[in-house]
């Protein structure tokens, strides 16, 4: 069973509109690099220049933030539901 | 038999510091006797020496005063709420100085028959100071709903002028307002819903300069500015000074809430640092569906509600996603972190900054704040 992966408005672009993915991923780190190969583009937007995660692009497993699990080296497994989340400034 | 009987905060020594308690009586004399059962030294604070209720002390069967009824002659029913509220000189407890009247009663009975508010909850909410920042999607939905609630005192950051493309989304705004201050635009239309409301304006953009004196005279402070240099500026006066934030954001369908309490996390927690300037598009840039302004300002206001009212669970620690073309509503953890540099172990921004350079942007980024 893949891992699920919750696309967020701003990047459905990249994803022909799709707002889930599913992947075979054994870590964070696979899974970025799944979605690369699938949708390119989208490493960068997950990314820095240093591979490291952006800042301002939080990454979840299951409702937790894998900046407090073990980030790009979080561990996932079947079932699992990835969700990505971009801070958004829009209040008007 | 059983009545409510909220305590003014200056009687909660003798109660152990509780807010309401539960007793059984017939009638207002045998209830203030049951409370003295239980807490010795009641009867003489509502008591005078010829053992009659002072002018200075109300006592309010579900919002009416017994003066106007039978005095501590008059009948309570099970489920009955009771509330001791003295005046006070000080003025210091806010919400026992905040009588409702007749028209309040009423304005407000949709609220106030529901246990969770009642007659206290109301004064509670008039006497509530909330602080909006901008009166655009969300401050909109935000400020209607505590206007039309009976927040006593309004307070709207916002110092640009109605657009027509603002009127997709911006419920406080009207066509014929097109070209008027939008601070003043908000002010006519809360008070003509309802005109008990002090809407005070801040017509200015909130800066560095000027933000803690904004902030510190509200209780509560709703963010719904559009840019991140406001946004971080917010997070960071408010967190200093120990303010709750109810923070949400839009962007096309999709939309993000929560509640930041001071130590509890924060937006740098959550986001410790923005997107270089032009990387995440703006809703003038890349658009936003009017109705999520809606659903996530309104999920504000009910926050506020909660934190005036005291009651349910906070959304603290969560940040709740709403993505408007799937209809799913989610909750992710937030957790403050111990490396943040605001809200951390080791904090190191311990006032405020310039988020302009924080953020990358031009200054002229700050005139964006109300659109």
């Amino acid at each position: 069973m893949p891992v699920t992966v919750k696309i967020p408005t701003p990047l459905r672009a990249l994803t022909l509109n799709r707002d889930t993915v599913s992947t075979e991923a054994g870590t964070l780190q696979d899974l970025v690099a799944n979605l690369e190969s699938e949708f390119p583009g989208m490493r960068e937007r997950l990314c820095d220049d240093t591979g490291e995660l952006r800042r301002f692009v939080n990454i979840y497993v299951n409702g937790e933030d894998v900046r407090f699990l073990q980030g790009l080296s979080t561990d996932l497994k079947a079932g699992d539901e990835v969700s990505i989340v971009p801070a958004v400034a829009g209040g008007v | 038999m059983a009545v409510s009987v909220y305590i003014p905060s200056p009687f909660r020594r003798l109660t152990a510091n509780r807010e309401y308690v539960s007793v059984e009586g017939r009638n207002i004399s045998e209830v203030l006797d049951a409370v003295n059962a239980q807490y010795p030294g009641f009867d003489m604070l509502v008591y005078d020496s010829d053992r009659r209720v002072p002018r200075h002390i109300n006592i309010y069967v579900n919002n009416q005063e017994i003066h106007d009824l039978s005095g501590v002659d008059t009948q309570v029913e099970d489920g009955d709420q009771v509330a001791v509220i003295p005046a006070l000189a000080g003025g210091s407890d806010g919400v026992a100085s905040q009588a409702l009247s007749a028209d309040e009663v009423m304005r407000y009975s949709r609220h106030i028959i529901m246990g969770q508010v009642g007659p206290v909850g109301q004064r509670k909410l008039k006497a509530a100071k909330v602080l909006i920042i901008g009166a655009g999607g969300l401050g909109s939905p935000v400020a209607i709903y505590l206007a039309l609630a009976g927040v006593g005192t309004v307070g709207i950051v916002e110092f640009d002028t109605v657009d027509l493309s603002n009127l997709q989304r911006q419920l406080l705004h009207q066509t014929a307002d097109v070209g008027k201050r939008k601070a003043l635009s908000a002010q006519e239309t809360l008070n003509a819903y309802n005109p008990g409301v002090n809407v005070r304006l801040h017509e200015m953009p909130i800066t560095s300069d000027n933000a803690m004196e904004i902030i510190r005279d509200y209780d509560i402070i709703v963010n719904g500015a559009d840019n991140f240099a406001t946004r971080y500026l917010v997070n960071d006066a408010a967190y200093l000074l120990g303010k709750t934030l109810v923070d949400g954001s839009i962007l096309l369908f999709d939309g993000q809430a929560t509640v930041y309490k001071p130590g509890q996390g924060c937006y740098r927690c959550l986001y410790p640092s923005p997107p270089p300037p032009g990387l995440v598009p703006s809703c003038a840039e890349a658009g936003v569906l009017g109705a999520i302004t809606g659903i996530i300002g309104s999920i504000q206001a009910t926050e506020v509600f909660k934190q005036v009212l005291e009651i349910g669970e906070p959304l603290v620690g969560r940040l709740l996603l709403v993505d408007a073309l799937t209809m799913e509503f989610r909750t992710m953890r937030i957790r403050r972190d111990p490396a943040c540099p605001l809200c951390g172990d080791n904090p190191t921004v311990n006032e405020l900054i310039d988020y302009d350079q924080f953020c990358g942007t031009p200054p002229l980024m700050l005139e964006a704040v109300g659109d």
